[in-house]
């Protein structure tokens, strides 16, 4: 597969902020690229710059190997992490307004399919929930065929339910072989949607693979987790390393079957038993001592 | 350029202002308000009246023909007289300039009093004085009619409220929309699509412009029917007086949107631009008699050379040629502020 945009070198400093510090990448077309890391981690500067919104102190931006030219903008769909739209538009009207600034693009009704955009698409662009803004956002950046998606944070502020339908319409464009870059700091929305990710911290990247090979490399085991109540035994009788975290103990371990064996030959009630894989959540965690979201 | 895109936010934005009801009504409200306000106020034929106490009076209000003060003082133009029980509370009032002449009714030798400080107060003390001279007197000086019919007050001011509504709608109607824009991130939003930022503001300066010949035709129709405005010149050049105009002042706000992010320190240079600008293009008042300096210093303000020329045409017969040099500078200021707002636009700073 073809290098489709490459970051080679990005630095972005704001006076002796430093927001953006030395960070390269290369994504392939077809794939889906995820950009993790805590808020103020300098994903969404690195994504601006991307997107050509504001220029960087130092570094380059090649897209199909050359400059980013004009027709940068008619070949990439971008949506923001937060927006504002033209006031008093239906959404519709915003559709159609968006769709005269490119020369290629896709129906209204394709859009609407696409995004599922029928039960508001005559509605005000400021009325509709926010679920239903999202897939209008995304119906925005979808409106030119990009053959790049760029999403900021797509799901952020959505409940359950609209961050699984969001996923799924994402899942549909994945299945085009568009290329996407998501940022995120829901470790399971990028497990669940990207091919490759890089890990941000503090303006640098700090892990990059594909989810099972960060897994792999930085977050080895399984956790067992039990009640504390069910936990009779004493610590320092039990084979493998036990750790007690708020009413529960975790038990590490490589082999799930001989720590079940071992606690059932000890008498340990099994029932309310959980057994953790490890996620990139655990990635970062061991990357950097701490959890993303503190 | 592509007109398609231009087209595209053009209607938007107009589709935006069109549903806006509250801002679309007030925007033809207000400047018929204003006139009509000032048309009560000054429609007749009085718009200078002094304030004259009387005492003994048992009333405020006084019948000008019981009142036993001089005859012809008693006839004269733009004079009100106001009732007072005695000479202590009209000198109140004079003191506190709430009248401009105190007299004191009865036969001669007449008594009256006057605030040193009070302009009014020495002009109605010549016109009382004039009043004790016989009619027939030798007067020294000939009357002489103006030819023609003479300007009303509401027939000067009329275009001043009409060219300062087009001021205050053009430089907050782009100025200040563009800026919250910015703020909001809707600019940012349209940076990423290949809309270009001279697609972007001329769609925003045609759209104000259409906006302002639209108002001023539906608001000069409207006051016409009330107050018949007298129009000596041609109705053409003054549509093309203002269209000149609105352009001027719309490229001036097009110079106040290119950067920025902050509504409120925006609202701080419109109103320092306004402002002045208001005062000093002679929409209220004539400069005729100010500092040189004054006058001098308002030539730099579009709004001055519209009014002027709008003036010359509604009340002197003026044509496009009588008009040329601030048909001239009108274009020149145009074309600067559309130049140095193109190379300041910023979409996201």
């Amino acid at each position: 597969m073809e290098t489709i945009l490459e970051v080679k070198d990005l630095v972005k400093k704001y006076n002796q902020v430093v927001a953006v510090d030395g960070v390269s990448f290369a994504i392939r077309q077809g794939v889906c690229f995820g950009l993790l890391g805590p808020n103020g981690a300098g994903k969404t500067t690195t994504i601006e710059v991307i997107e050509d919104v504001i220029p960087p102190t130092t570094g380059e931006i090649l897209y199909k190997g050359k400059s980013r030219s004009p027709s940068f903008r008619e070949e990439v769909g971008i949506q923001f992490q937060s927006t504002a739209l033209l006031n008093l538009l239906t959404v519709r009207e915003t559709l159609q307004t968006f769709q005269s600034f490119f020369t290629k693009t896709n129906t209204i009704e394709e859009l609407v399919k696409l995004c599922r955009l029928g039960e508001f698409l005559d509605q005000h662009n400021d009325k509709i929930s926010g679920g239903q803004r999202q897939r209008f956002l995304l119906a925005l950046a979808l409106v030119n065929r990009p053959e790049l998606l760029i999403l900021d944070e797509p799901s952020t502020g959505l409940d359950p339910q609209a961050r699984r339908n969001l996923w799924d319409l994402i899942q549909g464009i994945k299945a085009e072989g568009k290329t996407l870059i998501l940022t995120t700091h829901y470790m399971e929305e990028a497990q669940y949607l990207c091919d490759e990710v890089a890990i941000m911290d503090y303006g640098k990247i700090i892990a990059r693979g594909t989810p099972a090979e960060l897994i792999r490399q930085y977050s080895r085991g399984i956790t067992v987790v039990l009640p504390r109540e069910r936990y009779a035994l004493k610590a320092n009788s039990f084979p493998l390393p036990v750790r007690e975290v708020n009413d529960t103990i975790e038990i590490k371990t490589d082999d799930v079957n001989q720590c079940l064996e071992h606690l059932i030959t000890h008498g340990v009630d099994l029932t309310d038993i959980t057994v953790r894989s490890p996620n990139l959540e655990t990635v970062f965690l061991n990357l950097t001592g701490r959890k993303l979201r503190e | 350029m592509s007109f398609k895109r231009l087209w595209s936010i053009l209607k938007a934005r107009n589709l935006e202002f069109f549903r806006d009801r509250s801002a679309f009504g007030w925007n033809f409200l207000f400047p018929f308000l204003l006139v009509a306000g000032f048309g009560i106020i000054f429609g007749g034929e009085t718009y200078t009246e002094y304030k004259i106490g009387v005492f003994p009076s048992e009333s405020e209000q006084v019948s000008i023909e019981r009142l036993n003060i001089p005859q012809r003082f008693k006839e004269m133009n733009y004079l009100k007289f106001i009732g007072f029980p005695n000479a202590e509370e009209g000198l109140e009032k004079l003191k506190h300039h709430r009248i401009d002449f105190l007299l004191k009714a009865g036969d001669g030798p007449h008594q009256y009093w006057i605030n040193d400080a009070s302009p009014n107060g020495y002009v109605v003390e010549q016109m009382f004085k004039a009043s004790l001279f016989p009619a027939e007197s030798t007067l020294k000086a000939e009357k002489k009619e103006i030819q023609g019919s003479a300007t009303r007050y509401i027939d000067w001011l009329f275009p001043g409220i009409l060219a300062m509504n087009m001021m205050f709608s053009a430089l907050w109607g782009v100025g200040y929309v563009v800026v919250r824009y910015r703020k909001n991130g809707v600019l940012k939003r349209l940076k990423v699509t290949p809309l270009t930022a001279f697609e972007y503001i001329t769609a925003q300066a045609i759209s104000r412009i259409f906006l302002l010949m639209f108002t001023l035709v539906i608001v000069w129709t409207g006051c016409d029917l009330i107050f018949s405005f007298r129009v000596q010149g041609s109705y053409l050049h003054l549509f093309v007086i203002f269209f000149l105009g609105s352009l001027s002042l719309t490229a001036l706000g097009l110079v106040l949107a290119s950067r920025g992010t902050s509504e409120e320190f925006t609202t701080g240079i419109l109103n320092f631009i306004s402002w002045p600008m208001m005062f000093l293009s002679e929409v209220w008042f004539s400069l005729e008699g100010a500092p040189q300096w004054v006058k001098s210093f308002a030539k730099i303000f579009p709004l001055t050379h519209m009014l002027t020329a709008a003036r010359k045409v509604m009340s002197d017969s003026a044509g496009l040629i009588d008009v040329g040099p601030e048909i001239m500078i009108l274009s020149l200021m145009t074309l600067g502020f559309l130049t140095l707002g193109a190379a300041l636009f910023s979409w996201n700073k």
